[in-house]
């Protein structure tokens, strides 16, 4: 999030999409019923079922999954069509006035700077004109400005095209685009809130993108109430996002260098983004050299010196994607030998799970570190598996749970909070990280006594822990703040940094959080006493938790004022400027405390940019500088706006690179549109060893939308079967009015639901049908990340 | 850590909201705040309260975790609730939070160290020196015979392409980075969490 769940209440406009926060994040739903109680605000949900989000929301519109981008194009266009856009703030806050280079184009569904061989763009051909002074040119009336292209490439999105892509009826979009047209007003402000059910597409990335445009157009990111806020689904996926458990970040999202980059100068050439504008502060890429160079240092210690580039060799250079998708796509071409899991299961999981099932069964070793047995470390006696015939050496490792060690979890608005370790571990359980350190130091054993490839880092890595196998959490969370290696005090933020190998820090986002005074995430002033721990009254908290980065509660706060520092809307204060004590007040600014706004040199908002601005137009991303609606790999119908370029031409297919014979179905076969998601109930699949949530939602059951089910001859309760290219379930239909028929470009189309929890092992082990057996083996162009939420199926009553 | 206190504000609080809905009144016309209220204290009198976060989504609720020391010395873990301290959830819980203490401690938890020798239809328990022991020689032999220093076009590239390590959403972050700090030294391109799925 970019805004923390609190701070939804100061919204006066909530568009909720891929999102179904009242069954899914019930507790963090209070923050919107406050802001619709407390202050009137209003909740639009849109979303292919009518859910218990809709139930209380002002409006909801039923989209087909995975069109969201036609639906905030649409809306993006209706803004600039009526001159709706907060003209202020895209002036001052946005990259609107940037030219951009004549080479542009977007013809038929194609940006220009598509490589036909290898399927992908050149995203250096997205790029603005620069100048004689070496900065980005800048008209906002240049007939190539930002704004103008993007106004040209939005105004194919009219309410017809939104209604014939998405489903949603002219009038109903047009009653939503006058309300988010009114958010362009200073004093009002909008929030959007997703979950992944705008990621889980070929399209995701350009999915937010498209709704983090249209926040920058009215004027809503960097402002209490605005922003763009993803609701995550796992308690600490946010924490182990930041410290980079992702094959292409290192902690604090600094890029994995790639191959080809000789030293820190070239990784720092082609990582960091350059300045390009005079009043650009450019923070994150003229720091980036610190950040690095301090992490190398906390890794490699000694080893780590001016003299070999801080062992910048030791890091390793994917040759490419190395995501999820990719891993089992190496294990199906023979080339992956050992995986280890934890806490997560793959054969559950999916994409495709017979496809993931035949992947794990091609290893030859598989290690399962969980507190309960999974569908992974089970995988070999899958009912269809003869186990005889699986050669996988599978290991399984009794963890202990989140209640039996402390360490910080960190929740989807970037606060971290400690827990404390309540309960011993249960019989041999054993802590992750205990279970790792050991393991790591066993190979270290085994490369000192019997050497073997390249073993420098492995014999350099810092342990600087009491007990080596053993580590306590606070100890590592002292290494992550990191230190001044010549007083040995840790330090008190980021801006200490430095890149002469004086300083350590393991993820420099987290560099403060743990001071010499102490571990912050463990301050607990919250609502016992309003008045003294939220002295803004905004609902900052300022003393409970921590939050990342330098414990700002909103991102981009700067962009929450105007440029002399004044506050957009005085009754919701962000930050502003104190001309008497030459200070911004309020939230933690994201800006130079004592920079004075009224100087002409002062730095633009946004300073985490090469621009100083949100960036409307971006080369950040694989498949397009605008978001341009395609369609799912799998469709009902082809792409209205250019339909020989229907789906994304950069979305990397994996059969077909490898080779491996075809498995996406047309709707010639699987006539209905399919969308997959959760229960309240449940948590993935954890909560199968759970027998209370068990006894509240016991079996797998598909939702059929009442209209279909009376063609079909299926009643609530009938065993249907659900079939894809890739696999099918067998399990029990829920007939539903939730689910209603949608026209889409003049054609009928049906969604069907299908809730993802059940597998063969829990309580319950009758329920063995894996939903993600019929999800495709595909994935986003930028992210990889599958899409899980728009597929074809066909249902048969059984 | 601290002890309960005996007369909880939080608690009189919630269950003064909780039974404002009927009027004081259950159905049966007789108001069940006093009687649910002492069967709170009898059930965490004298008991330790510790804070902890819940598991489930990224919320990120925070929970109090009520324990007490058996006779023979055993931790029990009586109750778990929401923080009513907390700007987060303010005491609250969704179902799945609510039962958190049923994911804490069950029956059904892995015993011990478990192997499956390949081809065998069934699991054997091992001690966590032979699992770990095996771990190791597996890590080492892959990535031995997999690691690649130099690529086809002559760059220094140190990766290790033949194993994947993947989860770290039930880590704690301090976990987490120690995971990809021990990952990475070892050169693993392969490191994944929940984020894309």
């Amino acid at each position: 999030m970019t805004n923390h769940w609190r701070d939804i209440r100061h919204a006066d406009l909530m568009l909720i999409n891929g999102a179904n926060p009242a069954e899914a994040h019930p507790v963090g739903f209070q923050w919107m019923m406050r802001a619709k109680i407390e202050r009137g605000g209003k909740m639009i949900h849109t979303d292919p079922r009518f859910t218990r989000t809709s139930a209380v929301s002002d409006k909801h519109l039923r989209i087909r999954t995975g069109t969201d981008v036609a639906y905030f194009g649409g809306l993006i266009n209706y803004v600039l069509q009526n001159n709706l856009e907060h003209k202020e703030y895209v002036r001052f806050a946005t990259n609107a006035s940037f030219v951009i280079k004549e080479s542009y184009n977007f013809t038929d569904g194609m940006f220009n700077g598509f490589d036909e061989a290898k399927k992908v763009y050149d995203t250096t051909a997205w790029a603005y004109e620069i100048g004689p002074d070496g900065f980005a040119v800048q008209d906002i009336d240049h007939p190539r400005s930002v704004l103008n292209l993007m106004r040209a490439h939005y105004s194919r999105y009219t309410p017809e095209m939104v209604e014939r892509i998405t489903g949603i009826q002219r009038a109903d979009f047009l009653e939503v685009a006058k309300l988010v047209g009114e958010m362009g007003r200073p004093d009002k402000v909008m929030t959007i809130i997703y979950a992944v059910g705008l990621t889980h597409h070929t399209t995701g990335v350009q999915l937010i993108r498209s709704g983090a445009l249209l926040q920058l157009l009215l004027g809503n990111m960097g402002r209490p109430g605005g922003g763009m806020n993803a609701e995550r689904g796992h308690a600490n996926i946010q924490g182990n996002t930041d410290h980079a458990i992702s094959w292409d970040i290192l902690p604090g999202y600094l890029r994995i260098p790639a191959p080809g980059q000789k030293n820190i100068d070239d990784y720092i050439a082609r990582s960091a983004a350059k300045k390009l504008h005079a009043n650009s502060l450019n923070f994150f890429g003229a720091n980036y050299r610190k950040f690095l160079v301090s992490l190398l240092k906390s890794w490699y210690g000694d080893a780590a010196t001016a003299a070999n580039d801080f062992a910048f060799a030791h890091l390793p250079k994917p040759a490419s994607d190395a995501s999820w998708l990719s891993i089992f796509d190496a294990a199906l071409r023979g080339k992956m030998e050992g995986l280890m899991l934890s806490g997560m299961t793959a054969t559950s999981i999916g994409p495709d799970s017979n496809q993931v099932l035949q992947a794990l069964s091609n290893l030859k070793w598989l290690c399962v570190m969980d507190a309960y047995s999974t569908t992974s470390s089970e995988f070999w006696r899958e009912p269809s598996i003869d186990p005889s015939k699986v050669q996988t050496e599978v290991i399984l490792l009794p963890a202990t749970h989140w209640i039996e060690k402390d360490g910080s979890f960190t929740n989807s608005g970037r606060w971290a909070q400690w827990k404390e370790a309540v309960l011993p571990p249960e019989g041999e359980a054993r802590h992750d990280h205990w279970i790792l350190a050991e393991v790591f130091d066993r190979v270290r054993a085994l490369y000192k006594e019997q050497g073997g490839k390249y073993p420098e880092p492995v014999l350099q890595l810092v342990m600087p822990y009491k007990d080596v196998r053993r580590p306590e959490l606070d100890e590592i969370a002292k290494e992550i703040n990191g230190k001044d290696l010549i007083t040995g005090q840790r330090l008190t933020g980021f801006a200490l940094l430095k890149d002469d190998g004086t300083t350590t820090a393991g993820d420099w986002i987290y560099t403060g959080h743990y001071p010499e005074s102490g571990n912050l995430t463990k301050r607990r002033d919250g609502i016992q006493d309003p008045a003294k721990n939220d002295p803004t009254g905004m609902g900052y908290y300022p003393n409970w938790a921590w939050s990342w980065p330098a414990n700002r509660r909103v991102l981009y706060n700067r962009a929450s004022a105007d440029s002399l520092g004044r506050p957009w809307d005085p009754k919701r204060v962000g930050i502003q400027w104190d001309a008497v004590t030459g200070r911004w007040t309020g939230d933690v600014p994201d800006y130079p405390a004592t920079a004075d706004p009224a100087k002409p040199d002062s730095p633009l908002p946004f300073i985490m940019t090469g621009e100083g601005t949100g960036r409307l137009f971006s080369n950040g991303v694989a498949d397009g500088p605008f978001p341009e609606h395609y369609e799912p790999i799998e469709s009902p119908i082809d792409n209205p706006l250019h339909p020989k370029v229907s789906a994304t031409p950069v979305a990397f297919k994996y059969d077909e690179r490898a080779g491996r014979p075809n498995r996406f179905g047309t709707s010639a076969d699987y006539p209905y549109v399919a969308t997959s998601y959760r229960l309240t109930e449940h948590e993935h699949y954890v909560t199968q060893h759970v027998d209370q949530l068990v006894a509240l939602q016991p079996e797998a059951f598909v939702e059929v939308p009442a209209e279909l089910a009376k063609e079909k001859g299926i009643a609530t309760g009938d065993r249907v079967r659900v079939s894809s290219k890739r696999g099918k379930l067998e399990v029990r239909a829920v007939v539903t009015a939730r689910l209603g028929p949608l026209t889409i470009d003049g054609k009928k189309v049906y969604q069907i639901g299908i809730p993802i929890h059940w597998g063969f092992v829990g309580i319950n082990t009758s329920q063995h049908w894996l939903a993600n057996a019929l999800t495709p083996f595909v994935g986003d162009a930028s992210s990889r990340t599958p899409e899980f939420k728009a597929f074809l199926v066909n249902i048969e009553k059984m | 850590m601290s002890e309960v206190e005996v007369s909880r504000r939080q608690f009189l609080q919630i269950g003064a909201a909780g039974t404002g809905v009927l009027g004081g009144l259950s159905p049966l016309g007789f108001d069940l705040t006093q009687a649910i209220t002492v069967k709170q204290k009898l059930r965490i009198e004298g008991a330790t309260v510790s804070h902890s976060v819940c598991p489930y989504c990224a919320v990120g609720c925070a929970l109090l975790a009520y324990t007490k020391k058996n006779a023979d010395g055993k931790v029990e873990l009586l109750q778990i609730e929401g923080d009513p301290d907390s700007p987060v959830n303010e005491g609250r819980l969704c179902p799945k939070g609510a039962s958190a203490l049923q994911l804490a401690v069950s029956r059904r938890r892995v015993p011990s160290p478990m192997y499956r020798e390949p081809g065998a239809k069934e699991w054997k328990t091992v001690s966590w020196d032979f699992a770990l022991d095996r771990l190791a020689r597996n890590i080492k032999a892959s990535r031995d015979r997999t690691f690649v220093t130099t690529d086809a076009n002559g760059n220094l590239v140190n990766r290790c392409e033949g194993i994947a390590f993947a989860g770290g959403a039930a880590f704690s972050s301090e976990e987490g980075y120690l995971a990809t700090k021990l990952m990475r030294s070892l050169g693993y391109v392969y490191l994944e969490q929940q984020a894309r799925v």
